[in-house]
């Protein structure tokens, strides 16, 4: 294991990964096509229940239907981001982890948890990526008052927050193999529970919000992005959000180097 | 079919062969479904945890209807808060009940040549995958009782079944159970012909989970739907077990739906007699 995180150099690494998982998918076009007709046909269905829920009244707990198109946008599109760059990782960690591999990623020069994240991409999963960012768009122009330079920005910014909190909830679940070595229903569990995220946190009852806030950060991921497009967050959420990132990532980076004291490999 | 009556022992030396067949057939349901029962019971865990992460799909539908019937004066289209927690708290159980042999297993049943050895055997090997699941589905009404029970804590669902609507929905689940295997089984059966068919699946599970009243019970859809979904067998798997116990169904709308039930598993057997040997012939595995 290598000294500090230089952030940097993990970028590099990073987009070296990038490349080759790229290149090695370029290979498989037509999954491309498959990719596009899921997120399309899951597009469809929401849709449709978005029409269904608009046959039936004006709006939902205070959101109008172009709003809500908004919040199903960013929900796919960061679903996307999900599926392409950290839950291939993460499967790929609980399986190496299971078999004993891992230690081949460990002896390399650099740091373990960077190198552990950024193995592998799934660059055909982008298909929900530009789906959503495509549903966006045409949400915000049924958007009454339209998007500024701040919307935006702290749109990008609470995008950001999200993927690394949703990152850091993963990779402290998966830093649980360590010791329960079989988790194989964790992606389905998560892929289950990601979709309360197709609705604005606050049409759950109290504790369920408090659960999809601060266990599964999937309100910070979703809904908190489609606040700050739509115009409706205020500077407190955004900064909780910050400080949550910052203590969760932290959280993350102790209990993964905490877990990887437990491994003990195999004797591969 | 001799075979399979040697194959059982305790059908030896019945004087009748009919009788004895039907009783082999018994004994043989009976043996598999103890065998499901006891390992699924062992990965008890393993069942918790999917139940759960199924849980988290019919929890939603019901917190946006029931938010949208709270902001619509108390109810939409007559269904309260308390009618959509019933709904989809009894959904949680037919859902269970729904889920039988994979399409996407049959890819593999080809590929790693498993059918080889079920070809092998007596009894058609439908007769495998209805024991198999519905032994399972034992271990899984269990667990899902305290699901149930959390469920009801949190979202207080308004039901009043009569006696007889509790009778119809305990054998309409096995309907539904009956009537997913059966179209389940034609749909994984197209493996034998192409491998290309996740696309196809994921169209028929899409209107599938339109038209059968997984997504929002059928009377929120329009018109058209409903009259569609009255002639696919999907509403018969999953809105009419649910709501023969939470809604108001005449006595003769119970039976003819059960009726219905009979009809789309008769449809489904008939099928599968006609397509499997047509299907199997062209199966050409190797090994195992």
């Amino acid at each position: 294991m290598a000294g500090p995180v230089e952030p940097l150099r993990g970028l590099r690494l990073a987009w070296v990964f990038f490349r080759v998982g790229a290149m090695n998918e370029l290979q498989y076009r037509i999954n491309f096509v498959i990719e596009v007709f899921q997120s399309l046909l899951a597009l469809g269905t929401g849709l449709v229940v978005l029409a269904l829920v608009f046959g039936h009244t004006q709006q939902l707990n205070g959101w109008t239907q172009p709003q809500l198109l908004a919040v199903l946008g960013v929900q796919i599109m960061v679903g996307g981001i999900i599926q392409t760059f950290i839950q291939p990782n993460m499967m790929r960690l609980m399986e190496e982890v299971r078999q004993g591999t891992l230690d081949y990623a460990l002896t390399k020069p650099e740091d373990a948890q960077v190198l552990v994240s950024v193995r592998e991409v799934r660059i055909w999963q982008s298909a929900d990526i530009l789906t959503g960012l495509i549903v966006l768009i045409v949400a915000i122009l049924r958007l009454q008052h339209g998007v500024g330079v701040w919307e935006a920005l702290a749109f990008a910014g609470a995008v950001l927050l999200g993927v690394v909190m949703v990152y850091c909830f993963w990779l402290i679940l998966t830093t649980g193999v360590f010791w329960v070595v079989r988790m194989d229903q964790i992606a389905e569990l998560f892929e289950g529970v990601y979709q309360t995220g197709r609705w604005p946190v606050g049409v759950y009852p109290p504790w369920l919000r408090f659960g999809l806030t601060f266990l599964v950060p999937i309100a910070f991921a979703v809904t908190v992005p489609a606040e700050a497009i739509t115009a409706r967050l205020n500077l407190p959420t955004l900064l909780l959000a910050v400080g949550f990132a910052i203590l969760l990532f932290a959280l993350t980076r102790w209990f993964w180097k905490f877990g990887l004291r437990h491994y003990s490999g195999a004797s591969a | 079919m001799s075979e399979g009556a040697r194959q059982a022992p305790r059908s030896l030396g019945d004087p009748l062969p009919e009788a004895g067949r039907v009783r082999s057939m018994v004994d043989f349901y009976l043996t598999t479904m103890r065998t499901a029962i006891a390992s699924q019971f062992q990965y008890r865990s393993a069942n918790y945890l999917y139940m759960i992460g199924m849980v988290a799909e019919p929890v939603i539908y019901l917190v946006v209807w029931s938010t949208i019937a709270r902001s619509q004066g108390g109810s939409v289209d007559g269904l309260t808060p308390g009618d959509f927690a019933a709904y989809y708290i009894v959904w949680t159980l037919v859902r269970n009940m729904n889920i039988v042999f994979t399409p996407y297993g049959w890819e593999w049943r080809i590929r790693e040549g498993q059918l080889s050895g079920q070809l092998l055997r007596p009894i058609h090997p439908l007769h495998y995958d209805l024991a198999e699941f519905a032994g399972w589905k034992f271990v899984v009404i269990v667990l899902w009782l305290p699901i149930a029970a959390i469920l009801t804590i949190a979202f207080h669902p308004t039901l009043h079944p009569t006696g007889l609507e509790i009778g119809v929905f305990a054998v309409a689940i096995w309907g539904a159970y009956l009537i997913r295997s059966m179209n389940l089984w034609l749909l994984g059966m197209v493996s034998f012909w192409t491998t290309r068919v996740s696309a196809l699946f994921q169209v028929y599970f899409v209107a599938e989970l339109l038209l059968s009243g997984r997504l929002v019970p059928l009377q929120l859809m329009p018109g058209w739907v409903r009259v569609l979904a009255n002639f696919l067998p999907f509403k018969w798997t999953f809105g009419f077990p649910i709501e023969a116990l939470v809604g108001s169904m005449t006595p003769g709308q119970l039976f003819g739906g059960l009726g219905m039930q009979v009809v789309w598993t008769t449809a489904g057997v008939l099928l599968i007699a006609v397509v499997w040997p047509r299907a199997v012939r062209r199966y050409s595995a190797v090994g195992n």
